[in-house]
């Protein structure tokens, strides 16, 4: 029998959390589409309402173990034993708190700009937002993937209704791609289900052995899914044009949340369920990572378009944080989870900031700024520790994810560390000239006279620049939450044996 | 918690206050706030200095900054002499100059701007210097480059500045690319990334072998050289030297404290505090006297053709840096580290006294275009003259006791390649003193050649500015006299204070040669510093017409020396435009366009065309139906029956 923590709260918080949003959908959905006020006041009193109940994980999760928590369980449909079951883990928990934050500060970024349709819009956002947490939560194989499933949609609207003039194009190039990665992953489940002997329950699949040829073609099956998702190289072409016609908002979720999904379900259902194709496949997945930082670090010094660069960066950051996941050792792990938090929220800031000036503007294109530092001296300060982040500088989160990610890839395997080092010089190239070309030089005529960030977007920024600092100087705040998962992980796909963690060679070498 | 702690973080909260209410509130009063920060680290710094000459070294970690499986690190601090020359060294300049900006930057509008930076650049050396671990010196590291980031481009809505700004942090980034894999080598060696542990284990391993991405090579040797190319960044050395000058383009007093007496030689402190490991390496030891060597030959000679205030006195402090390497590289780091300590005051002066004569000249920086301002800015010509003195190593002043100390140390010391480097180090000495008074001169002497309205404004700068010259200039003079060596010490009754304070830290070899042979070397360090005064002399004073006519003369060496040997050129040629071309043309042009995109376009028409074929046999007609139906089920009776 599967070991699992009681749900210590005394109520369904997870639940509460996924449905919570759904309630505040129901209610927009019953207002008046002209009382645009009343809409975006429950847009963000519900957003602010499943912030603080999320808070309760973060106070009352216990640090000490790996096993799930708040669990929740239902039959559901028991002729196929589906079953309604959630928890969380140090692995995944975080995760429901930066769903949570951002959707907040999606909607705050929203106030304005969305001028049409705002009922639809901010449905889909809060309906997104249930999904996100479903997500996280879900350790029912078939109710994950209906979550999964189920963002899409949402998904698709916020790209292909209030998107970019391409938005179209951008939008089913986005469904389709996930769509296809998604289905070999439901073959993949099914397959599990009747290996297992009809189960979904991944806590109970994760107790059994499979064969390795199963294995290595589930893997893929998988990969096909969470590759797309990363989005890995070769499969990432999806996400610069979703990205660029994406809404402000939609662009931050996809950055913030939705991209680490593909991130997670390597370490939730790759690493765990198939232990042994994830340490054979190693060596291709440290190749696709170290290929991903590099390339997409290079094809950032091109860039035109500002959302499009920052966009083919978190190419080059998702594949750092595959190649601390696949270093498989605990600096590695540990990296790459916060590198994942990390991600979501200096580039959920980075697209939150460009969405702030793209309101004045209306122009994406780089060479249409300059000199924004002396129009708009705020926002170029908070942009400046966005940027910082971005390149990893110590003292901001992106450091502390970066550095133990190379070590745990250095160490994992030299020649992925130092390849992926390199991304550190590239990053610090393109986004020291982004910002040059849009802060720094002469004022361009086009950003004369703007008005810097008011306090609206100000309060929207500033919980990113607490968190980037506190991560950066704290981190242990939120690595401590994911010591114990991490360890039962690495055991798991190490097969039993502790890991070497980064083996100390002296002892060796004194022999 | 130690009160030591403070140190850095007086001035960090310095640059809080100062960035969050300095724009609204604090305006032109902005430096109070940073002065009274890095001057109370300065008191706390003595104190520092007072403890340890006591015989105290303080080491505490102050929390867990990371932690993860087997690796943990914290936010300490460790204090030894080393620590304790630098925190006086770093304390002392950064107050004088956040004095002499008072004056400097008066009615900037970016005024509490400046000072914000100047307090968090403070934050970060005293974290570089202070820390008891290789990742909090890191973190020094990058933090003195991020301000360094801010402060060449402070007058960011010139694109050059806010190029040279961006240019020195990614040269940098090369240089800490190898950094960071040395400190990666360090943990997986020793298990750990504190100082204590490392180098007090570090002996025992002096002659073991690690596998480095498949070479069995030197531990020792290794960690060494990859720890050194962050030294090379950041120390502006051959061949990531190329940001330096460029650095000119920020506020002077920058180029004073950062570019000139402090983070410049974080590098030089880095190899001097990791000598327990260096000293195991032989190969390592050379490589650094060599590029130290090099580094301050080339430089030197470039220094000789600019024009440009500024730019010389820069490739003055780049070459200036090569001498400290050259004495790192023979062992002699004490000799390194007591020029290090010479020469930020000389060379801060120097800064300062050019920043003096721009604010006289309306921000020229054209030495061509100056003359005989000797007449109307007396201090700064008499502190610049000293400050020139002892760069050129005239005997009594700062500049000759640690100059001559590592030209000496080269000579008789251990090193394969000591006489080699003491050769090209006493050619540079030449060298230095030459473009130093080449500068004196066209500067100070002879006819004023600027526009007559400069002429009209020509002014001595106001006291805040002349004091801290003043100030520094006392340093320039007698800064040298704790580490006179002991040829001279022993008639006039003093010791090599310095040698024998960093001795617990650094060691102090002894030199293999003669009082006489001291003596000799000495003597010639002395004579070619003033021979290149003489030639200055004779060149710009007596003969006046002679360089241009030498410079036709000589016009490819000429041309290749002024163009500092065409190495910005070659990284733009090499690096620079072929990573761009790759990303537009190869990339985004190929990859992504047609290879990836053809692929993920290339799926839905084959399905589309795929499915227009299937339709093709959705006839309609029941037979068809019928027919492919039986099929169907004999195929699969047939698959069943034959297992």
């Amino acid at each position: 029998m599967v070991q699992t923590m009681n749900n210590t709260m005394g109520f369904p918080i997870l639940s509460m959390l996924i449905f919570l949003p759904a309630v505040g959908a129901a209610i927009i959905l019953l207002l008046n589409r002209a009382n645009e006020k009343a809409i975006k006041m429950v847009s963000l009193l519900v957003g602010i309402a499943t912030f603080l109940l999320s808070l309760l994980l973060f106070t009352n999760f216990d640090k000490s173990t790996h096993l799930m928590q708040f669990v929740e369980q239902h039959e559901w449909i028991p002729s196929l034993n589906i079953t309604y079951y959630l928890g969380l883990d140090g692995i995944s928990v975080l995760f429901v708190l930066l769903s949570t934050l951002v959707t907040i500060l999606c909607v705050l970024i929203s106030w304005e700009s969305i001028k049409t349709k705002t009922k639809e819009f901010f449905i889909s956002l809060l309906v997104m937002e249930g999904a996100m947490i479903g997500v996280f939560c879900s350790l029912d194989f078939m109710l994950f993937y209906i979550f999964w499933e189920a963002m899409l949609i949402p998904m698709y609207l916020l790209i292909g209704v209030w998107g970019g003039p391409n938005r179209v194009y951008a939008a089913v190039k986005f469904f389709l791609y996930t769509l296809v990665g998604s289905v070999l992953m439901l073959v993949g489940i099914i397959v599990l289900y009747f290996y297992a002997g009809r189960t979904f329950n991944i806590l109970e699949l994760m107790t059994k052995a499979y064969p390795f040829k199963m294995q290595l073609v589930l893997f893929w099956a998988f990969f096909a899914a969470f590759a797309v998702k990363v989005p890995m190289f070769p499969v990432h072409t999806w996400l610069p044009d979703a990205h660029t016609e994406a809404p402000t908002a939609g662009s931050v979720i996809l950055a913030a949340v939705l991209i680490k999904m593909g991130a997670y379900g390597f370490l939730r259902f790759s690493m765990p369920l198939l232990p042994d194709a994830s340490r054979a496949m190693t060596p291709i997945m440290l190749t696709l990572s170290v290929i991903a930082i590099i390339y997409g670090g290079i094809i950032c010094l091109a860039q035109t378009d500002l959302k499009r660069l920052i966009a083919y960066s978190s190419v080059s950051h998702m594949g750092f944080v595959t190649l601390g996941i696949f270093a498989l050792n605990t600096q590695g792990l540990e990296g790459g989870i916060l590198q994942m938090l990390n991600h979501g929220i200096v580039t959920g800031a980075l697209f939150l900031s460009v969405g702030i000036i793209y309101d004045r503007t209306h122009t994406r294109v780089i060479a249409d700024y300059g000199g924004v530092a002396s129009v708009m001296p705020i926002y170029a300060s908070l942009f400046i520790v966005f940027t910082l982040a971005s390149i990893g500088l110590p003292a901001t989160n992106g450091f502390i994810g970066e550095f133990l990610i190379l070590l745990g890839g250095f160490t994992a395997n030299q020649w992925a560390g130092v390849l992926a080092a390199s991304g550190i010089i590239i990053g610090a190239g393109y986004m020291l000239w982004l910002y040059q070309r849009v802060f720094f030089m002469e004022t361009n005529p086009k950003v004369a006279g703007l008005q810097d960030v008011n306090m609206r977007e100000l309060i929207t920024l500033l919980p990113l620049v607490i968190l980037i600092f506190w991560i950066g100087i704290y981190p242990n705040t939120f690595l401590s939450f994911m010591h114990p998962s991490v360890l039962h992980l690495l055991e798991r796909v190490n097969g039993g044996g502790a890991p070497a963690v980064a083996a100390n060679v002296m002892t060796q070498i004194l022999k | 918690m130690n009160s030591y702690a403070l140190i850095p973080f007086l001035p960090l909260a310095a640059f809080v206050i100062n960035i969050l209410f300095g724009r609204k509130y604090l305006k032109e009063n902005a430096h109070w706030v940073s002065i009274l920060a890095v001057a109370g680290s300065w008191v706390l710094a003595v104190m520092a200095l007072v403890d340890v000459l006591g015989g105290n070294t303080i080491n505490f970690d102050l929390y867990t900054w990371m932690l993860s499986g087997g690796f943990k690190v914290s936010v300490g601090f460790l204090i030894d002499q080393l620590t304790v020359v630098m925190l006086i060294v770093v304390t002392t300049c950064s107050t004088l100059i956040h004095i002499y900006s008072v004056g400097y930057m008066h009615g900037d509008s970016g005024y509490y701007r400046f000072f914000a930076y100047l307090s968090l650049f403070t934050f970060s050396m005293l974290m570089l210097v202070m820390a008891n671990n290789f990742l909090q010196l890191y973190f020094g590291w990058e933090g003195v480059g991020l301000c360094s980031y801010f402060l060449i481009g402070y007058y960011f809505n010139k694109k050059s500045a806010s190029d040279a700004g961006k240019k020195a942090f990614i040269v940098n980034r090369f240089g800490d690319f190898g950094f960071g894999l040395g400190i990666f080598v360090v943990f997986l060696t020793f298990g750990t990334v504190y100082y204590e542990p490392v180098f007090s284990q570090a002996g025992g391993l002096a002659e073991a072998t690690f596998n480095f991405l498949g070479y069995d090579v030197h531990l020792m040797t290794l960690i060494a050289l990859l720890l050194f190319c962050g030294s090379v960044g950041k120390s502006a050395q051959i061949p990531l030297h190329v940001w330096l000058p460029d650095a000119m383009e920020g506020p002077t007093p920058v180029s004073a404290l950062i570019h000139a007496a402090t983070m410049v030689t974080a590098g030089v402190f880095l190899v001097a505090r990791c000598s327990p490991i260096f000293s195991l390496s032989e190969t390592a030891l050379m490589v650094v006297a060599l590029t130290g060597a090099i580094t301050s030959l080339f430089a030197a000679t470039i220094g000789l053709v600019q024009n440009d205030l500024k730019r010389i006195i820069a490739y003055s402090t780049v070459s200036q840096l090569g001498y400290m390497f050259l004495a790192c590289g023979v062992g002699a780091y004490t000799a390194g580290i007591f020029h290090l300590y010479t020469h930020a005051f000389f060379k801060a002066l120097l800064f300062l006294c050019a920043g003096s004569v721009m604010h006289a000249m309306g921000g020229e920086l054209d030495i061509q275009k100056m003359g005989n301002l000797k007449k109307y800015m007396p201090v700064t010509y008499m502190t610049m003259l000293i400050a020139s003195f002892s760069i050129s190593g005239i005997p009594g002043l700062a500049g000759f006791f640690s100059k001559d100390e590592i030209l000496w140390m080269a000579y008789a010391g251990e090193s394969p390649v000591g006489k080699f480097v003491w050769a090209i180090g006493t050619l540079v000495a030449f060298l230095t003193a030459f473009y130093s008074f080449r500068l004196i001169f066209l500067t100070f002497h002879g006819k004023f050649r600027g526009t007559h309205d400069q002429e009209h404004h020509l002014h001595e700068s106001p006291k805040s500015m002349t004091i801290p010259l003043m100030l520094l200039c006392v340093g320039a003079v007698a800064a040298g006299w704790v580490g006179i060596p002991a040829l001279i010490g022993e008639k006039i009754g003093v010791h090599n204070y310095i040698a024998e304070f960093m001795k617990p830290v650094l060691g102090h070899p002894e030199g293999h040669g003669t009082h006489a042979e001291e003596m000799v070397v000495m003597l010639i360090s002395i004579a070619v510093g003033l021979a290149g005064i003489g030639l200055a002399y004779f060149m710009y004073i007596l003969r006046p017409e002679l360089p241009a006519r030498l410079a036709q003369q000589l016009s490819a060496v000429y041309r290749v020396l002024f163009n500092k040997y065409y190495v910005d050129e070659l990284y733009s040629f090499i690096i620079v435009r072929p990573a761009i071309w790759i990303a537009k043309n190869v990339l985004i042009g190929i990859t992504d366009a047609r290879i990836i995109e053809a692929v993920v376009n290339g799926v839905p028409s084959a399905i589309a065309a795929f499915s227009s074929g299937l339709r093709k046999i959705q006839t309609g007609l029941m037979q068809h139906y019928a027919t492919i139906m039986a099929t169907g089920i004999l195929i699969i009776v047939a698959i069943m029956l034959l297992r």
